[in-house]
């Protein structure tokens, strides 16, 4: 079935057109376009904007921001954004990451979606059309948002603080049995002072690990200081069960893979 | 609905048409253009036999709009061989056995075709890393590999 496809030079433009029904907006196109290629016709039209601040890396005294239509290939590619290569590396095929946007990941379902895993470890800010919300706040609500993402900001870890993984089977592409992030500060003496870890794939969306965040907090990366933080990492999750691995094998796998990544 | 045109050029060649608002890349090279070297595989991003190159860079042509690519610069693997001389990717595969039942063939070359362009002495796992969104149910990939890796040492000594 054809739809009609209206690009806007402006994201206000676009964001007026976005009202009518059917319409959805597109990004590099992995997302909508492969809905309507799975057959669903809710979908009747595409809204872009051609705004070329959608496409711009800006990085400032250590504070990053990145246009919603910039690509996960272009993330990976960029020197001062190094310690987030892997992650956006770890999105797809190298076509996939030409054309993968990061607003587009936002929105991307489970078991998709891990460069945003990444964002919400790095306390990530959403700047939309209709204004900025914090990245846990977006999340919780993004199927009813109507607004236009137009840009992600963070503020650049510090050199080691920011770690990812992405667990699946097929290598070196496959789709997540989960990813984690953290974002890590330590005191002189190796004790944990702050700590963020997300999710991918234990819930329908990118979440938080609290409790075992909470745990972490004083702890050193040892061991036996990161078991507590182990113990309860599967507070709060609910993974799916999907071809890639069942809810039961995501729970049991979480521990280990968490450790693995603290103790790297 | 209203056709729309899109103009863009494909291996070389200034193509222009009017195509159904919304139609896919792949769609519009098949059914319109005529070219058939881009399959369609999953139409979900997936297999990566609908691989072509649009400015320089590897895309899945199921998952782009044909209105998007106004002004573009395409590649599909019909157009790599010059007066009849298959391209160096194209010998080492027909040479290593690394096509089978074909399908997937000319996405792999396709993003073959970029790894060289950027990277003409690839290490095996940069062609892995490069052959990673494309799948084969034939071969088991080793073929595959062997085969980018032969043209990338058929490019070498060409250029020596």
């Amino acid at each position: 079935m054809a739809l009609a496809l209206h690009t806007f030079p402006t994201v206000k433009d676009a964001g007026a057109a976005l009202k009518a029904g059917g319409t959805r907006y597109i990004g590099g196109g992995t997302l909508v376009v492969r809905a309507v290629n799975e057959g669903d016709v809710s979908i009747s039209g595409f809204v872009r904007s051609a705004d070329p601040a959608l496409s711009v890396i800006r990085i400032s005294g250590g504070t990053v921001r990145i246009g919603a239509s910039v690509t996960m290939a272009a993330i990976a590619r960029h020197a001062d954004l190094a310690p987030l290569a892997h992650a956006a590396r770890a999105v797809g095929g190298p076509a996939i990451r030409n054309m993968a946007s990061v607003g587009g990941n936002l929105f991307a379902p489970t078991p998709y979606g891990d460069f945003t895993v990444a964002l919400l470890a790095l306390d990530a800010t959403v700047s939309t059309d209709d204004g900025e919300l914090p990245i846990e706040t977006f999340l919780a609500k993004r199927e009813s948002n109507h607004a236009i993402v137009t840009a992600v900001g963070f503020t650049l870890p510090k050199e080691g603080g920011f770690r990812f993984l992405k667990v699946s089977r097929v290598k070196p592409k496959g789709v997540s049995v989960l990813s984690i992030a953290t974002v890590l500060e330590q005191a002189p003496d190796g004790t944990v002072s702050s700590a963020r870890i997300a999710l991918g794939c234990m819930a329908d969306r990118p979440i938080r690990a609290s409790a075992a965040e909470k745990a972490l907090i004083g702890r050193k990366l040892t061991a036996d200081g990161i078991a507590p933080a182990l113990a309860v990492a599967r507070d709060g999750t609910s993974p799916p069960t999907d071809p890639i691995a069942s809810a039961w094998y995501r729970n049991e796998v979480l521990p280990v893979h968490l450790g693995r990544l603290l103790l790297a | 609905m209203a056709k729309v045109p899109v103009q863009f050029t494909l291996n070389g060649a200034e193509k222009a048409e009017f195509i159904d608002s919304g139609t896919t890349l792949l769609h519009a090279l098949r059914d319109k253009i005529g070219d058939t070297s881009p399959k369609g595989g999953c139409h979900q991003g997936t297999c990566g036999a609908c691989s072509v190159i649009i400015d320089g860079e590897l895309r899945l042509s199921c998952l782009t709009l044909a209105e998007a690519c106004n002004g573009a610069t395409i590649i599909t693997t019909s157009g790599l061989s010059e007066r009849g001389v298959l391209h160096p990717l194209q010998r080492a595969f027909l040479d290593a056995f690394a096509t089978q039942c074909g399908f997937c063939t000319p996405g792999m070359i396709m993003a073959a075709k970029v790894l060289l362009d950027h990277t003409p002495n690839p290490s095996r796992e940069d062609v892995v890393e490069a052959l990673s969104g494309n799948i084969c149910r034939c071969t088991g990939y080793e073929p595959i590999i062997q085969a980018v890796l032969t043209a990338a040492r058929s490019n070498s000594q060409n250029a020596a």
